[in-house]
């Protein structure tokens, strides 16, 4: 069967949720071999042999941290080469979609972001997306190279495949344009010990009627009571009420839960261009001409300041 | 010391506006308005605050490649400060990808000259935000992008980038590509100035022929990637939408617990 190369997205060697995705989604078109680099890069080697991968090719070196994007396209670059897969998969992040389009070009390759779904067709694999802030459903192609195609979180649920998942070293030349962008610094970002915004099941968000940074307690304990991540709008994010890191949207995050609930957020198209694709909507606005109010599976009609505290504390009678 | 910025822009249907698809399954232009994409207006806002800072002879070149009416977008660049214009247009153009559309600015860059190329973090229709990382693999040259803040100082480009995990402070020599965020910045509105002194301004036409590009590089037939179907998403049934009457809290509990949530 054809080998499809999985791109892994991990942290020092925990593989994110959306890798698990990808190795799922791959096993539909032929035989995943995953690539892990740097740091850490073969302690992945584990989650992702329980998850499908025949083989993970692996590579560390301090280029990967030290410099942006183009060391992981000599890899890739070089992976292709060493095992000419049908396909290559990328997760959807900001750094992966570019990633998979330099590496696209060097192959002589189309590439296809943000696909939603993924299958096998007679003339190689067949990507849904989800287009115009997810009015509209395309399905596409790669039609010249070998395809590259790169796929949003939570586009398939994680299925557990026990593979092989026999590490081998990935041998990596980087070009001359690898050391061209340097990292002079790096903070990472601080674990509110909330599920990752992208990843998570439920996401609580609250927009410009949450009305001030110190109000996000209320939309915070609703979240926790729920184990669900914290979103905002970009009017809350602008005002400084929450980080830019959970705005959902066009320009912040594209979230696709199985539950969305939204609080004092209008539903402008860009903040739907973020969220329309999720299972479950549920919002809660004072004014019942908001437009977010045609999402919703249930709405409620009142002020938040009621309602959400409310909620929180039936959920957690609820669960006890 | 000179220092040339190109500014790439796009010209993109109105979002507000009802976007679809054309026959051939590309973005049907007639029946919306078109604008200047607003995330490119975050990029001619950097290029003119580069320009502000710096101590040498910076002269600001918008770019876009698109139909006819993408002059607006042009106008709309040069009216907020921008120097003058080039408008990449020919029938051929019509229905190219994002390889294709990275070939051409590429060319049409490399003839304007430059030393820092400024683009948007992602269009507001394609949004595939993969245009600026092609530009520097074709170009060859660093790529700094999708920056909150960025500076240009002595031949270097410093910007800082807030990733998904971490946030990181970049930087690169000269010649490089740059894309910048809708954090960096509110873009200036256009003065009344501003816009008759950009009814004066240069805008130069190129097609093809003037970038050596072959037509059977770019277009619809030639593109990297094929589209098969688009289809309206169903609208979704009408949900449930009840007045808080003072248990709107516990309705909703009721809600997503005969949903499994809770
Ligand atoms: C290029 C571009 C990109 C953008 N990207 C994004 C993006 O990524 N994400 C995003 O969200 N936006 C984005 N926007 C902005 C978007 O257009 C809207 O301005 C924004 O989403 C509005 O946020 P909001 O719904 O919180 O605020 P508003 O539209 O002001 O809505 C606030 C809502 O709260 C309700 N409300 C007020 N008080 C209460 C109360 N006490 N109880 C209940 N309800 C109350 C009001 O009735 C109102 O409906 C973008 C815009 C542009 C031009
Ligand atoms: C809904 C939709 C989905 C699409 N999906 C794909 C796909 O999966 N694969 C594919 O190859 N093509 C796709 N295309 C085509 C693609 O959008 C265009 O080829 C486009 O010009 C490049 O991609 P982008 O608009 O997403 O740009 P992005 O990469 O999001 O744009 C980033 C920046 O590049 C610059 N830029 C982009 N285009 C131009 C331009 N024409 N003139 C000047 N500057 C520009 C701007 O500075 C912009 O801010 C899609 C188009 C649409 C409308």
């Amino acid at each position: 069967m054809a080998e499809v190369l999985v791109y892994v997205d991990h942290v020092d060697g925990a593989v994110r949720k959306p890798t698990l995705e990808l190795l799922t989604l791959a096993r539909r078109i032929g035989e995943p071999v995953a690539v892990a680099l740097g740091n850490g890069a073969a302690d992945t080697a584990a989650a992702l042999a329980e998850h499908g991968a025949v083989k993970v090719l692996t590579h560390e070196a301090a280029e990967y941290a030290d410099y942006l994007v183009v060391p992981k396209v000599d890899a890739l670059q070089a992976a292709v080469e060493a095992v000419s897969p049908a396909a290559v998969l990328v997760p959807s992040s900001a750094e992966g979609k570019e990633i998979a389009a330099r590496l696209a070009l060097r192959l002589g390759s189309g590439v296809i972001t943000d696909a939603v779904d993924l299958e096998a067709g007679d003339e190689g694999p067949v990507a849904t997306q989800s287009v115009f802030a997810a009015a509209f459903t395309t399905k596409s192609r790669v039609s010249k190279g070998t395809p590259v195609i790169t796929v949003k979180p939570n586009s398939a649920a994680v299925e557990p495949a026990a593979a092989a998942g026999a590490v081998e070293a990935l041998s990596v030349t980087f070009s001359a344009q690898a050391t061209g962008t340097k990292v002079t610094a790096r903070t990472p970002r601080e674990s509110t010990g909330r599920p990752e915004l992208t990843e998570a099941a439920i996401v609580v968000s609250g927009g410009r009627g949450v009305n001030g940074a110190e109000n996000f307690a209320i939309i915070e304990a609703l979240a926790d009571s729920l184990g669900a991540a914290v979103g905002a709008s970009r009017a809350a994010v602008d005002a400084g009420w929450y980080p830019h890191t959970n705005q959902v949207g066009q320009t912040g995050k594209s979230v696709s839960p199985q539950l969305y609930i939204a609080s004092g957020i209008s539903g402008a198209i860009q903040h739907r261009a973020g969220m329309q694709t999720s299972k479950t909507i549920v919002a809660i606005n004072k004014d019942a001409e908001a437009p977010i109010f045609d999402l919703v599976d249930y709405g409620v009609v009142g002020d938040l300041f009621d309602v959400v505290p409310q909620l929180t504390e039936e959920v957690k009678s609820r669960k006890g | 010391m000179s220092l040339r910025i190109v500014v790439t822009v796009k010209y993109v249907p109105d979002a507000t506006g009802d976007r679809h698809f054309a026959d051939d399954l590309t973005v049907d232009r007639d029946d919306v308005d078109g604008l200047l994409s607003e995330l490119d207006e975050y990029a001619v806002e950097q290029a003119l605050q580069i320009s502000e800072n710096s101590d040498d002879d910076v002269e600001i070149t918008v770019l876009t490649v698109g139909p006819e009416d993408a002059k607006d977008a042009l106008r709309k660049a040069l009216s907020m400060g921008a120097d003058k214009a080039i408008h990449v247009e020919d029938d051929d153009l019509h229905g190219t990808d994002a390889i294709g559309t990275s070939l051409v600015l590429a060319k049409a860059i490399e003839k304007a000259g430059y030393d820092l190329v400024v683009s948007g973090m992602a269009s507001t229709d394609g949004t595939m935000g993969v245009v600026p990382a092609l530009l520097a693999e074709r170009l060859g040259v660093p790529q700094v992008t999708l920056l909150s803040e960025v500076s240009v100082e002595g031949g270097t480009v410093k910007g800082r980038r807030d990733g998904d995990t971490a946030t990181e402070q970049l930087e690169a020599s000269l010649p490089a590509v740059v894309s910048v965020t809708d954090q960096s910045g509110e873009a200036r509105y256009p003065s009344f100035k501003g816009i008759m002194a950009a009814k004066k301004k240069p805008v130069e036409s190129w097609d093809l022929s003037d970038l050596d590009i072959d037509e059977d590089e770019v277009g619809l037939e030639n593109a990297w990637t094929a589209v098969d179907s688009a289809a309206e998403r169903p609208a979704r049934t009408a949900g449930t939408i009840v007045k808080d009457e003072g248990e709107g809290g516990k309705q909703l509990a009721e809600f997503l617990a005969g949903q499994k949530f809770i």
